[in-house]
């Protein structure tokens, strides 16, 4: 199960990539295995601003709604407009062109894992 | 024993002992003693005559609406019924099935939602509608909690046309009271229509809705064109109530002027009256807001062979998925009436459709003329207003003390207004179907004639 | 198994391609002076007539909705063992009595002289309905099980409103159904969950440190959504009315003990009563049905109007009430549903009813004897009219309660509830309800069976069911993806 080395992670299964002074956030290879085919997905409105653990959106399957939350707190700077065309990209590609949102705020000081560290909390959520 | 108990009393004991239990008891005895009891305070089973001859004497004391010129309205209209509609209904495959759920066995049911959207949002002029809410009064209420929605949360005030069906409103206010949303009621002008100006004027800036109905209560047709600019103009979204659905055969939907939302009653499409129900509540909106609506929906898509499948889709809207953030808590809608409708309509065809209208219209403007010509004390509320099958008609006494004496001239002449009273007379709201033949109108106006 | 071909069948639209003349129904002669629309109504509100609105014959639409009507499966055809769902027999008598002409072709306006008959039959229903439940009020206005969830749920509200309290908050088990959490946040209030103990009843633990003066309400099924009677149930009602909190009791399980306890007794408040679940009116494809509720004393002021009075004349309506929450849709109920129900009723009587809940109960464990073993039984707890198993002796072999369910269609059942209650993962709820014969619960048992070593010895053949429907599996994705929800001629699109 893929989890890239460059990345971090929170505990409800997102992944957070420093760009700048900006992050990128997403949803795990894990998360979109476990929600199945994804069908649409609901962006925040670029301004708004979101403390850690806000819920930033959703994601909905046929027969399941998934929330994903803010890892960062900070203010959403741009959205994924391709996902309202092509919400497929979240389980083709979601370290890539399934992103989510850009969120502004720093990975620094935040209490996430990195890839190691995720390995052993999906280890230990199967358990 | 009893034929509807698939188990006698020899398969019961079977049964027990394959589970190795004594007696039926011991299967209940999780159920604390303290809410038991023996058995229930009802009369003994009754076999088919009983039910026939006890159930028909009820029925019989009731007065039936064929059984008499019949002009009544308000919301419930009496049309023709195709035999075939009924036939169609009386299949068990249709109304012995299960909300479709499993798609495989169900294209039955999924391609007659489909058709019946269809032909909804054609006659709307909107391109989404649902599978059927419950009825014209609560389509109106999920409008309303749909335009909240949409403006999220951000307007309090919703704009009701005093001339929406004063049940309807009465209905509105229950569920208003409850989410805390404000309802300012505004009053139609000496014509009986809407003025677009006192529109704008009462939803300024803070309106989410402007909800109006057309024809509206009084049977006049609004200008539908002019009021969804005002409610645009206002930022908020417009929503066009229909209880009389057969108007949808000569007049042009809301969705067509711009309208946000037409929804309402579709009963007069081959559902019948029923005292009031089980009736027909229809939804349309533009695909822009389709996640923010209520109720089930049928989609197109395809089976694992690439052949044309129909299924129930975007079900993450709804209860059972979304939970306390769906869109409406409703589950069960009226799919049997949708089924109804789209065969009553189907039987009609579209021009079939549009020469029932136009008997409607026709038979209408007769008898407002024959009424006209008889002059004091009878008048036609509104005269020069436009309408399509209903008017009202003021007499020399109040709407009530009218329908009795005019019931005891043999014609069942029309709603009274006297307990639902507004910005306009005290009379009867006089309903003109296809149904009216020349005589029912004759015995219409000699009765009027007897008591001028 | 043979078959004999069913064609698949175009939609209405497709039909009449050249959009020729055809009469599907003679219209009364037109016996008035015709009338030119746009004379008489504005001229730019007249409809242009839709091309795409094509006219067929009669025999087209006889045929039309007869080839839809073979792709169906039905309660006629076999057993549907969805659970919560009760699917049992709808009498054929039921359909008499609702198309009586003094019922159907009557207007809810009419004068109240001439309707006496159909407020003496709401009436009736009302005092069988008491009866049944032992409690002293009851309003058969809601359309539905969870419009009276709400229409409850409002009464409640009301209630508190009288006594000068505002509560914030309504609980739920997290195994309840959606309808719930739904309709409490639909009625201004914040849905919070409750959580299950290990038997799958209500912690009471949980709900001693929830319960207090911020809630207003306790919403729960009885027996829950796994079939399991909440034996604490005194308990629960006690606690929570102590505290000044109100039960709902949402009745959709309700075949389960008629005749045998009274949620009277059970200290409930507001209770719906599913017409079309236990008393045996027409799931139609998904309605109409009927949700009636009846009340204790707390809330028996505050129900909706307008309310049926019997009096020394006879019947009367009554509309205005200032104690009562309103009214919750136009007129008076699904009246012609409610005559079914009525009829039901007075048909099986009061051993009748009580002998229904016993059978529906009876094969309910007859399935779990069967069953059990096959499939894992998650909870322990005695099951009453309905039990749930889940998928989990099956995912070894990735054959997952979905493909059991496509795989039951090509032994010609259709599936129990799936994926619900939300607390069992990968569920069967599993509810035979009472109406057919021992055979036909055994039969399901034996394919239930029979698809279990399937999922052994040839999971390929689960996981690509059904193979004998008239469609096979949907793409229900892609019904999400690209969505299409009505027809469109080539030119609009």
């Amino acid at each position: 199960m893929s989890i890239p080395e460059e990345l971090k992670y929170d505990r409800s299964h997102e992944w957070v990539k420093t760009d700048g002074d900006a992050v990128v956030v997403g949803i795990t290879h894990y998360a979109q295995d476990q929600l199945g085919e994804v069908v649409y997905v609901e962006l925040p409105e670029v301004g708004n601003a979101f403390a850690v653990g806000d819920e930033l959106g959703t994601l909905e399957s046929v027969k399941a709604v998934s929330e994903f939350l803010a890892p960062v707190a900070g203010e959403v700077l741009e959205v994924n407009d391709r996902l309202e065309d092509e919400p497929n990209l979240v389980n083709d590609d979601p370290y890539g062109d399934g992103w989510l949102v850009r969120l502004s705020g720093s990975a620094d000081g935040q209490d996430l894992l990195d890839a190691a560290g995720y390995q052993e909390f999906l280890i230990q959520e199967s358990a | 024993m009893h034929p509807w108990v698939g188990a006698g009393p020899e398969d019961r004991r079977h049964i027990l002992s394959e589970l190795g239990l004594k007696s039926i008891d011991d299967l209940f005895a999780s159920i604390p003693a303290g809410v038991c009891v023996d058995g229930l305070d009802l009369p003994p089973a009754k076999d088919e005559s009983w039910i026939r001859r006890t159930l028909g004497e009820m029925a019989s004391t009731n007065v039936a609406m064929d059984s008499t010129p019949c002009f009544l309205g308000a919301g419930v209209y009496r049309h023709v019924q195709p035999s075939v509609v009924d036939a169609v209904l009386s299949r068990a495959e249709f109304f012995t099935s299960y909300t479709p759920y499993q798609p495989e066995i169900s294209q039955g049911t999924l391609q007659v939602i489909f058709e019946f959207q269809t032909l909804i949002s054609r006659l709307t002029g909107l391109d989404v509608a649902n599978a059927s809410l419950y009825d014209g009064a609560t389509a109106l209420v999920e409008a309303v909690l749909f335009s909240h929605r949409v403006l999220r949360g951000k307007r309090e005030l919703v704009v009701v046309a005093e001339t929406i069906h004063p049940m309807y409103r009465r209905v509105l206010d229950t569920y208003t009271r409850a989410a805390g949303i404000e309802v300012a009621v505004v009053s139609p002008g000496t014509d009986g229509r809407l003025d677009p100006d006192t529109i704008r004027k009462v939803a300024g800036d803070r309106a989410c809705c402007v909800a109006i109905q057309s024809p509206n209560f009084l049977g006049i047709i609004e200008d539908l064109p002019q009021l969804a600019t005002a409610a645009h103009d206002c930022g908020a979204l417009a929503v066009e109530v229909v209880t009389e659905a057969v108007s949808l055969g000569l007049l042009t939907g809301g969705g067509s002027f711009g309208f946000d939302v037409v929804c309402g009653e579709a009963q007069s499409f081959g559902v019948a009256p029923g005292f009031g129900g089980p009736h027909l509540g229809f939804f349309t909106c533009s695909p822009k807001h389709l996640r923010q609506m209520p109720g089930r929906l049928a989609g197109e898509t395809v089976d694992e062979d690439g052949a044309r499948a129909f299924c129930l889709t975007l079900s993450t809207r709804e209860q059972h998925i979304r939970r306390a953030k769906a869109t409406s808590n409703i589950c069960t809608n009226q799919g049997l009436m949708a089924l109804a409708a789209t065969v009553w309509l189907e039987a009609m065809g579209g021009s079939g459709l549009r020469e029932l209208a136009s008997s409607c219209l026709a038979r209408t403007e007769e008898l407002k003329r024959r009424i006209a010509a008889i002059g004091d004390p009878w008048r036609i509320a509104y005269p020069h207003s436009p309408t399509f099958n209903e008017f009202l008609l003021v007499g020399p006494a109040s709407g009530i003390e009218l329908v009795e004496q005019l019931a005891s001239e043999g014609v069942l002449a029309g709603v009274p207004t006297t307990d639902w009273g507004g910005s306009w007379p005290d009379g009867l709201l006089v309903a003109v179907t296809e149904r009216n033949s020349a005589e029912d109108l004759d015995a219409f106006v000699a009765a009027l004639e007897t008591l001028s | 198994m043979k078959r004999r071909a069913i064609r698949s069948e175009p939609l209405f639209f497709e039909r009449n391609s050249r959009r020729v003349r055809r009469q599907g129904y003679l219209l009364p002669t037109l016996d008035v002076p015709e009338v030119t629309p746009s004379e008489v109504l504005p001229p730019e509100l007249v409809r242009e007539p839709d091309p795409h609105f094509p006219d067929v014959s009669e025999m087209e639409v006889v045929q039309h909705f007869h080839r839809l009507s073979q792709l169906n499966y039905a309660v006629d055809e076999g057993l549907y063992p969805l659970g919560s769902c009760t699917m049992k027999y709808n009498p054929r008598i039921n359909e008499e009595t609702a198309r009586l002409p003094g019922f159907a072709c009557l207007h809810p306006l009419q004068p109240q002289s001439q309707i006496q008959g159909a407020l003496r039959l709401i009436w009736e229903l009302e005092e069988s309905l008491k009866a049944i439940t032992g409690m002293p009020g009851v309003t058969l206005q809601p359309a539905a099980g969870a419009h009276g969830e709400l229409t409850g749920i409002l009464m409640i509200r009301k209630a508190l409103e009288a006594r000068g309290e505002k509560r914030e908050v309504v609980l739920a088990p997290d195994s309840a159904h959606g309808t719930n959490p739904a309709t409490a946040t639909f009625a201004g209030f914040r849905a919070q969950e409750i959580p299950s103990a290990d038997d799958g009843t209500v912690d009471l633990g949980a709900l001693d440190s929830m319960m207090d003066e911020t809630v207003a309400a306790l919403m729960l099924t009885v027996p829950n959504t796994l079939g399991v009677f909440e034996h604490k149930i005194l308990e629960i009602a006690e606690l929570v009315h102590s505290r000044g909190g109100f039960i709902y009791m949402d009745g959709a399980n309700l075949n389960s003990f008629v005749g045998r306890a009274l949620p009277g007794l059970m200290g409930a408040d507001a209770m719906h009563i599913n017409l079309h679940k236990t008393f045996s009116t027409p799931h139609g494809g998904g309605g109409p049905g009927a949700g009636p509720v009846t009340v204790s004393d707390a809330l028996l002021p505050h129900l909706p109007v307008p309310k049926v009075h019997r009096g020394d004349g006879g019947f009367e309506l009554q509309w205005e009430d200032p104690a009562s929450i309103g009214q919750m849709r136009g007129f008076y109920g699904n009246f012609l549903i409610l005559v079914r129900a009525l009829t039901y009723i007075w048909s099986l009587g009061a051993e009748g009813l009580r002998s229904m809940s016993d059978v529906a109960v009876l094969y309910a464990n007859l399935v779990r004897h069967r069953l059990n073993g096959a499939y894992h039984l998650k909870f322990d707890a005695p099951s009453l009219h309905e039990v749930v198993f889940d998928d989990s002796l099956q995912t070894r072999h990735e054959v997952h309660n979905v493909d059991i369910a496509k795989r039951l269609l090509d032994y010609g059942f259709h599936p129990p509830t799936m994926s619900f209650p939300l607390i069992v993962h990968g569920a069967l709820m599993i509810e035979p309800a009472e109406s057919v014969a021992p055979e036909e619960v055994e039969a399901f048992c034996d394919a239930m069976l029979a698809i279990a070593k399937e999922a052994e010895s040839d999971p390929e053949l689960v996981k690509s069911a059904p193979h004998d429907t008239p469609v096979g599996r949907v793409d229900e994705v892609r019904a999400a993806r690209n969505l299409k929800v009505t027809w469109t001629p080539e030119e609009e699109t």
